[in-house]
């Protein structure tokens, strides 16, 4: 059953026989999937599945082999990245890739670039127009940390945050983009319980807000707790999909999992 | 700005204003204002380079070309044609913004080592037609008879007077400089050093950025080359060449790399180790230039800057991570 | 016949121009070597090419030595600074930035140079060609017999190092750690044996090619900038890493050169190989013989 209310006819996420290849490897073999919108969408699979690839090929990273992959109904496959944020999709990373030098709050400022518009010469001169979108985008910055729940550490440089703290910047700095999709890569990787719990929760404030979630991920008690719905990979290809319920009692699915642990 | 480099912009600007007034005097010294003037001209190349190097994190050993392209388009112009030096200046900007654009596109898809060696072959082969192109540039003998510089009617004669007129200069590129880097711009430009593929994830189209980067390194180096021009009056393409495009690297390097103020500091610095202490090394003096650079790579890669900081800068460029198989 | 049809000229562009080419050709797989094992840029890698040359007039002149001892005494010399580098210079910038590898190897090569402006001063030096006599006439076309010297010991070079690369131990060693240094360390090879014998083995390679072009187009203490961009030119060209590529590219470099300050202009001959090297970067950095999936795995 789908958690959202919507009633949304087209789905936001269409993969269409998506396919990569590295030189001789297959990583994905031709996945074929729908998301609906506003939903939590979990992607497991054990390792070498092609999770996070799918999260490239999705974000503009890497440029599918064959196959297309729609969003909101429009090909987007093989643009470039910094266009597929523009158009509404954005994501965290496996290993955390925050701009360590940065304060926490520069982070998320960082994440209001593709809603915003000054240019070199405007903020080189410092025209008025910059200064009012600078002072916005503090302020925008300022709600999404208070939204994570780190309103507190805002000046303090990035690097010197705990694991925990520092998914929770990245998760921040995602959602100034003002994304109708956000990926998450393995959110919870290296989170204790209580944190990890944490972690459920604002994924599903963010879901309620609005914004559907995808999040590949190999902590079980989490996916299966709040997804809506769960796609399984095995070695690129489509396995099963469907509620957390059907996915458990799926033989198929145990028998991948078996093989791996 | 931050308070801090406000603080130090006022100091600056007293400094910059009292020197001369107390150089002038002291005859050993007195030919240091002279020496300020190369200073503040090589400070501006400094300025565009730092923020390329320093917080875009690429490099170019090319800026000499661009020195030398606003240069020779302000000595051209103005000696071989009769133009207007002040209408000069923003052609040959324009003309090294064109280049720039026009290498900086393919150039700026390289990293590492393939972008250096791009910039520096680029470099070389401006400085090989500065040379060639004898009716243009007059080639190795040099261009001569480049006439000098006035503002609505007063011509700028003494040594005082281009040293106010380089250091006002350096203080408006400096000024727009920090606007740039408290901006939207300038923590794209910091997380395309930090982390590029993030910043491209959320929205920052990193070739533009780097390329308009590059771009504006080239426009601040060829108006610095123009004001050599009429300054010198006199052109010679060993002004152009790899050793100069090193030199600036050097000179944003010792000073930190990651601060405007390091690329003054290294810009004064090595004015005057170049100009002045080196001289006692004579014919020594490549060796040690050599060996000051690889000193500073070596130990304190992150600058003389460094030793004034209080928060650690940046991490150097990591090295990127192989692309995670999910 | 005297020699004055067109094919003459043609015949001499192509002489000097796979002589330079061999030149080129031995520097680019002085790039390879080092960078196959460390996935360093040896900026400097021009200075022991004008360092061999430098060395051999010393042993010759200054010391007496007679030719083929100079020779070999100027190759171990340079490969003793060779050592000397990675000893006390990479090794110390194990972990630096690729930004500060850059600049580190870029400050080696100037105070090579100076250090050679110091010993040899600006002056231009010559050599006597290995063995004397008259230069050979092909078709018109004058070949000095230093020429195919030059060619010798290029291919000396290269079949003995395919034969150590893929036949001896320590070369296939050596190619190990290119490929995975941790893995190589993990089965008991030495890495940092096999990146100082990297340098060693790349000096060496650029002396013998510095001494065998001395005779020809003599040395100064300046003339590393420019062989080492071009020889740089001829390994991107031939694909970074791939020595077969680099044979290649070198003469084609090479050729190109000499056609061009044959037919063109002599001014800008220098530029034809850096415009190549800008073209290569630009629209097909994995060279001519790379594989772009190669390329793009590339660290930088």
């Amino acid at each position: 059953m789908i958690r959202s209310d919507k009633n949304s006819a087209a789905p936001i996420l269409e993969l269409r026989d998506v396919r990569m290849n590295f030189g001789g490897v297959a990583a994905l073999k031709g996945i074929l999937h729908d998301v609906p919108e506003g939903i939590i969408q979990a992607v497991i699979g054990p390792n070498g599945a092609g999770k996070t690839t799918l999260f490239h090929c999705v974000s503009g990273l890497l440029r599918p082999t064959s196959g297309s992959i729609l969003f909101q109904g429009k090909e987007i496959s093989g643009f470039v990245p910094h266009r597929v944020a523009q158009l509404g999709i954005s994501r965290t990373f496996q290993h955390v890739a925050l701009f360590k030098s940065m304060s926490v709050l520069e982070n998320v400022m960082l994440g209001r670039h593709p809603r915003t518009r000054s240019g070199f010469w405007a903020t080189g001169f410092r025209l008025p127009g910059m200064r009012r979108e600078e002072r916005r985008i503090k302020e925008s910055a300022g709600s999404c940390l208070d939204f994570v729940g780190l309103d507190d550490v805002s000046h303090l440089q990035a690097g010197t945050l705990p694991l925990g703290k520092q998914k929770m910047l990245e998760i921040a700095r995602a959602l100034a983009t003002e994304p109708q999709l956000l990926l998450l890569d393995e959110p919870a990787g290296g989170l204790n319980m209580r944190e990890t719990e944490v972690l459920g929760e604002l994924i599903q404030r963010i879901c309620k807000d609005g914004t559907t979630v995808v999040l590949v991920e190999h902590d079980m008690n989490l996916v299966m707790d709040i997804s809506d719905q769960i796609l399984v990979l095995h070695y690129g290809e489509y396995l099963a999909a469907g509620s957390p319920r059907e996915i458990k009692d799926n033989p198929a699915v145990i028998e991948a999992y078996l093989g791996e642990s | 700005m931050k308070k801090a480099d406000r603080l130090i912009f006022i100091a600056l600007i007293c400094f910059i204003a009292i020197f001369p007034w107390v150089v002038q005097n002291i005859s050993a010294i007195s030919h240091y204002v002279e020496l300020m003037v190369f200073a503040g001209i090589f400070g501006l190349v400094c300025l565009g380079l730092s923020l390329l190097m320093g917080y875009a994190g690429q490099i170019s050993l090319a800026q000499a070309a661009f020195f030398g392209i606003g240069a020779y388009s302000s000595g051209i112009l103005t000696a071989h044609f009769g133009w207007n030096p002040w209408l000069a200046m923003p052609v040959g900007a324009l003309l090294a913004a064109a280049v720039a654009w026009m290498v900086g596109i393919p150039a700026l898809r390289l990293k590492g080592h393939y972008l250096a060696m791009a910039t520096l072959g680029f470099g070389v082969i401006v400085h090989i037609v500065f040379n060639e192109e004898v009716d243009w540039t007059g080639g190795p003998s040099g261009m001569v008879d480049i006439p000098g510089l006035s503002i609505a009617g007063w011509k700028i004669s003494s040594e005082l007077q281009w040293y106010y007129l380089v250091w006002g200069a350096v203080l408006l590129v400096l000024l727009f400089s920090f606007h740039i880097l408290h901006s939207r711009v300038g923590r794209a430009l910091r997380a395309i050093h930090e982390e590029e593929v993030a910043a491209e994830a959320m929205g920052v189209p990193t070739s533009r950025y780097k390329v308009q980067i590059f771009i504006f390194g080239a426009v601040t180096a060829a108006v610095a080359g123009s004001f050599y021009t009429h300054y010198v009056t006199f052109l010679s393409p060993s002004s152009f060449n790899l050793m100069w495009s090193i030199r600036f690297v050097l000179m944003v390097m010792v000073g930190g790399m990651q601060s405007l103020w390091g690329a003054l500091l290294g810009a004064v610095l090595l004015t005057f180790v170049g100009n002045e202490w080196l001289q006692v090394f004579a014919d020594f003096e490549v060796v040690v230039y050599g060996g000051i650079l690889l000193i500073v790579a070596l130990f304190l890669p992150q600058g003389l800057i460094s030793l004034f900081r209080r928060e650690p800068a940046a991490p150097p460029n990591p090295i990127s991570h192989a692309s995670d198989e999910g | 016949m005297d020699g004055t049809w067109l094919g003459t000229d043609l015949l001499q562009y192509t002489a000097s121009g796979l002589t330079v080419g061999a030149i080129y050709a031995l520097v680019a797989i002085g790039y390879n070597i080092i960078y196959n094992v460390t996935e360093i840029i040896n900026f400097a890698q021009g200075e022991f090419v004008m360092l061999g040359g430098l060395f051999a007039v010393f042993f010759l002149e200054t010391l007496r030595f007679p030719i083929l001892a100079a020779f070999f005494a100027a190759i171990i010399s340079v490969g003793a600074v060779g050592f000397a580098m990675e000893r006390f210079v990479i090794q110390r910038a194990r972990n630096a930035s690729v930004l500060s590898l850059i600049i580190i190897t870029i400050a080696v090569s100037i105070l090579l140079k100076g250090s050679a402006m110091l010993g040899w001063g600006k002056d231009p030096y010559s050599l006597p060609a290995f063995t004397s006599g008259s230069p050979i006439l092909v078709g018109g076309a004058a070949i000095q017999l230093q020429a195919l010297w030059v060619l010798a010991v290029g291919a000396v070079v290269v079949i003995s190092l395919s034969f150590f690369f893929h036949r001896s131990l320590y070369g296939k060693a050596m190619l190990a750690c290119a490929d995975n240094p941790s893995a190589a360390r993990m089965v008991g090879i030495r890495v940092r044996q096999m990146v100082l014998l990297s340098f060693i083995l790349s000096t060496a390679i650029g002396a013998a090619a510095g001494v065998a072009i001395t005779p020809i187009s003599l040395m100064e203490y300046d003339r590393g900038a420019l062989l080492g961009l071009k020889g740089f030119g001829a390994a991107v060209l031939g694909g970074l890493g791939n020595f077969y590529g680099a044979l290649a590219a070198g003469l084609l470099l090479g050729l190109a050169e000499s056609f061009c300050a044959g037919y063109l202009s002599s001014g800008y001959k220098d530029a034809v190989a850096l415009i190549l090297l800008l073209l290569v970067l630009f629209f097909k950095p994995e060279g001519l013989f790379g594989s772009a999936e190669a390329a793009k795995l590339k660290r930088f």
